[in-house]
């Protein structure tokens, strides 16, 4: 472990997973320091779901290639799973049950005792607004409902790492703006860490410290939102393809790093190769 | 670089007070390891209990059909005397193979719930809490037992006012509780395991099917196993079906049952399933 573990929530050291041939993950490194919000961003199919499931215990990885706060998600998976609050990707609520009996069995499931169970479980019910609507069937829920009652579920247990992918896809803009406002009002509460991934760059710009941009599995551009507009700024302007005063926005990092798959730290032959045959078969 | 912000923890539990969510902030004390399985095994439980509650459908239409075996072929039978009972009547031996035969409908087909749940993003979910796998199928073994078990109450209620002669001897109602539950918890262990092969509904579906109709046919549940062929004598033999009846029959009727052999050859089918289904949920998580 590196020195200062308890400053860091997660640290990904090389971590590769593939699927059979594919490479989803490919050598990625990254650091989430503790209490900031960080995004991870990149295309479809840039790996960001893999990875975040690889840290959350659910696919194996090697000893030594991602740690929780201090905790290697290979050996010591109880504790690590102790820490995490995590919202898959996908809605996924029980529609058989009511909103507090969703967030109830995780509330059993990560040992509250019983005297504060029902407590914990409405508090967190009432930290995404969802006290009025607890007790209908989560069936009856709207696409940002169960969003929020996904929230409540990942808050129950007091994480001090929450993992959302994708939190708000789907989701009309107001509901949108409701669930990170909700995350924001909880963080600022508990001060926990986040981690998550968003394919909405105002998002990332907006409620991220810093955002990682990721292609091909693995990280291309990492910093403050602002750092890497910046950067991508005064590159342009180096090259003379950008006026001085106009600030690129987050998307047009993300078109950067995207777009060509190579920076200055990764530009690899192999990556130049296979756009190019990429390109050759689009046309 | 900077400093990462460490926000104090103390700090922020007194604004979290007063937002009204201080219980958010203090993580809850883990349990002792010996005592993660039955909180777990009562949470999975609970959840079925709930669900039950919300929608009895399946709780009434899962009647219809012991009934029907009940009504139709038992007192038809009873009336034929085609079947040597050792002098009781057909529909009162009959009674205790239905109610083993619904538990088992019940739980062969509980691992389409997993793969539903897998499809739903429910399971994943459940993976990322500090519950051991075989702790989680354990669980929802008993869950499915737990369901089961109201089933079971359905049918005796069925059977009593067919005017089958079951007994009200508190033991060994309780008896017939853990016979029930344990069957239920090997059965569905055998569908999730298929469920962890096969990875797929309708796959399950199918192959549920296709196993139903051998297990139930070649137990005791309709016949003695004396009436049968040889070779179906050693399938009943090892069919756990055949010793859940057998108990049943014993508990409810009196007959004389082997009791010690057939908790044995239960309780050991559910430990092998819960090891078999616990190895291969991992294949359900990729
Ligand atoms: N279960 C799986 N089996 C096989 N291949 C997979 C599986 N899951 C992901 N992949 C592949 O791994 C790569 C990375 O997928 P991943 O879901 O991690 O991307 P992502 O960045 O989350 O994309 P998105 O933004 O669309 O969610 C893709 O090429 C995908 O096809
Ligand atoms: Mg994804």
């Amino acid at each position: 472990m590196t020195g200062d573990a308890a400053a860091e929530a997660v640290t990904c050291t090389g971590l590769a997973y593939a699927f059979g041939g594919t490479k989803a993950v490919d050598g990625l490194d990254l650091t989430v320091r503790e209490g900031e919000v960080f995004g991870l961003l990149g295309p479809n199919g840039a790996g960001k779901t893999t990875a975040i499931r690889c840290i959350t215990t659910l696919l194996p990885v090697p000893p030594g290639m991602v740690g929780v706060f201090g905790h290697d998600a290979a050996r010591d998976r109880m504790a690590v799973r102790r820490l995490l609050g995590y919202v898959p990707q996908q809605l996924s609520a029980d529609a058989g049950l009511t909103g507090r009996e969703n967030v109830d069995l995780f509330a059993r499931v990560f040992d509250v005792p019983r005297r504060e169970r029902a407590e914990r479980v409405a508090q967190a019910l009432a930290a995404v607004d969802l006290a009025d609507a607890a007790d209908r069937l989560a069936s009856t829920y709207s696409g940002g409902m169960v969003r929020r009652l996904e929230l409540a579920q990942a808050l129950v247990s007091a994480p001090r790492l929450l993992i959302l992918d994708e939190p708000t896809i789907g989701l009309d803009p107001i509901a949108r703006t409701s669930v990170w406002e909700h995350i924001e009002a909880v963080r600022a509460a508990t001060g926990m860490t986040v981690l998550v991934t968003t394919h909405y760059m105002d998002e990332a710009d907006h409620y991220c410290d810093r955002v990682g941009l990721m292609h091909r599995g693995r990280v291309r551009a990492l910093g403050t939102p602002v750092e890497l507009r910046r950067g991508l700024g005064e590159r342009r302007r180096a090259e003379g393809t950008a006026d001085a005063d106009t600030l690129p926005t987050l998307e047009d990092v993300f078109r950067d790093v995207a777009g060509s798959g190579l920076d200055d730290e990764s530009g690899d032959f192999r990556d130049v190769r296979s756009t190019r045959r990429t390109a050759h078969r689009v046309g | 670089m900077s400093e990462a912000p460490a926000a104090p923890r103390t700090a922020s539990a007194d604004r979290a007070r007063l937002e009204g969510i201080g219980l958010l902030v203090r993580p809850p004390q883990p349990r002792a390891g010996r005592r993660v399985l039955p909180a777990r095994v009562a949470a999975m439980c609970a959840v079925e209990l709930q669900k039950l509650r919300h929608d009895r459908t399946e709780l009434y239409t899962r009647a219809v059909q012991p009934a029907l075996w009940l009504l139709i072929f038992g007192q038809t039978f009873t009336r034929i005397k085609a079947i040597p009972t050792d002098g009781i009547p057909y529909i009162d031996y009959l009674a205790p193979g239905i109610i083993a035969q619904s538990a088992m409908f019940i739980a062969i087909f509980y691992g389409i719930q997993i793969i539903w749940e897998r499809d739903a993003g429910v399971l994943n979910k459940l993976l990322v809490t500090p519950t051991p796998r075989s702790a989680l199928i354990t669980g929802k073994a008993f869950a499915a037992g737990v369901k089961s078990l109201v089933q079971a109450v359905v049918v005796i209620v069925i059977a009593a006012l067919l005017g089958v002669a079951l007994t009200w001897n508190p033991l060994k109602l309780l008896g017939v509780a853990v016979v029930v539950v344990l069957g239920s918890a090997f059965f569905s262990c055998l569908s999730m395991t298929i469920a962890g092969i096969v990875l797929s509904r309708d796959r399950l579906m199918g192959i549920g099917q296709a196993i139903t109709m051998p297990l139930f046919f070649g137990s005791n549940a309709l016949y003695p196993v004396s009436v049968m062929p040889g070779w179906l004598q050693a399938v009943s033999k090892v069919n756990p079906l055949s010793h859940q009846v057998d108990a049943l029959r014993g508990l409810l009727l009196g007959t004389p049952a082997d009791l010690p052999a057939d908790f044995a050859v239960l309780a050991v089918a559910a430990a092998l399933g819960i090891a078999a289904a616990s190895s291969l949920l991992g294949r359900l998580a990729r």
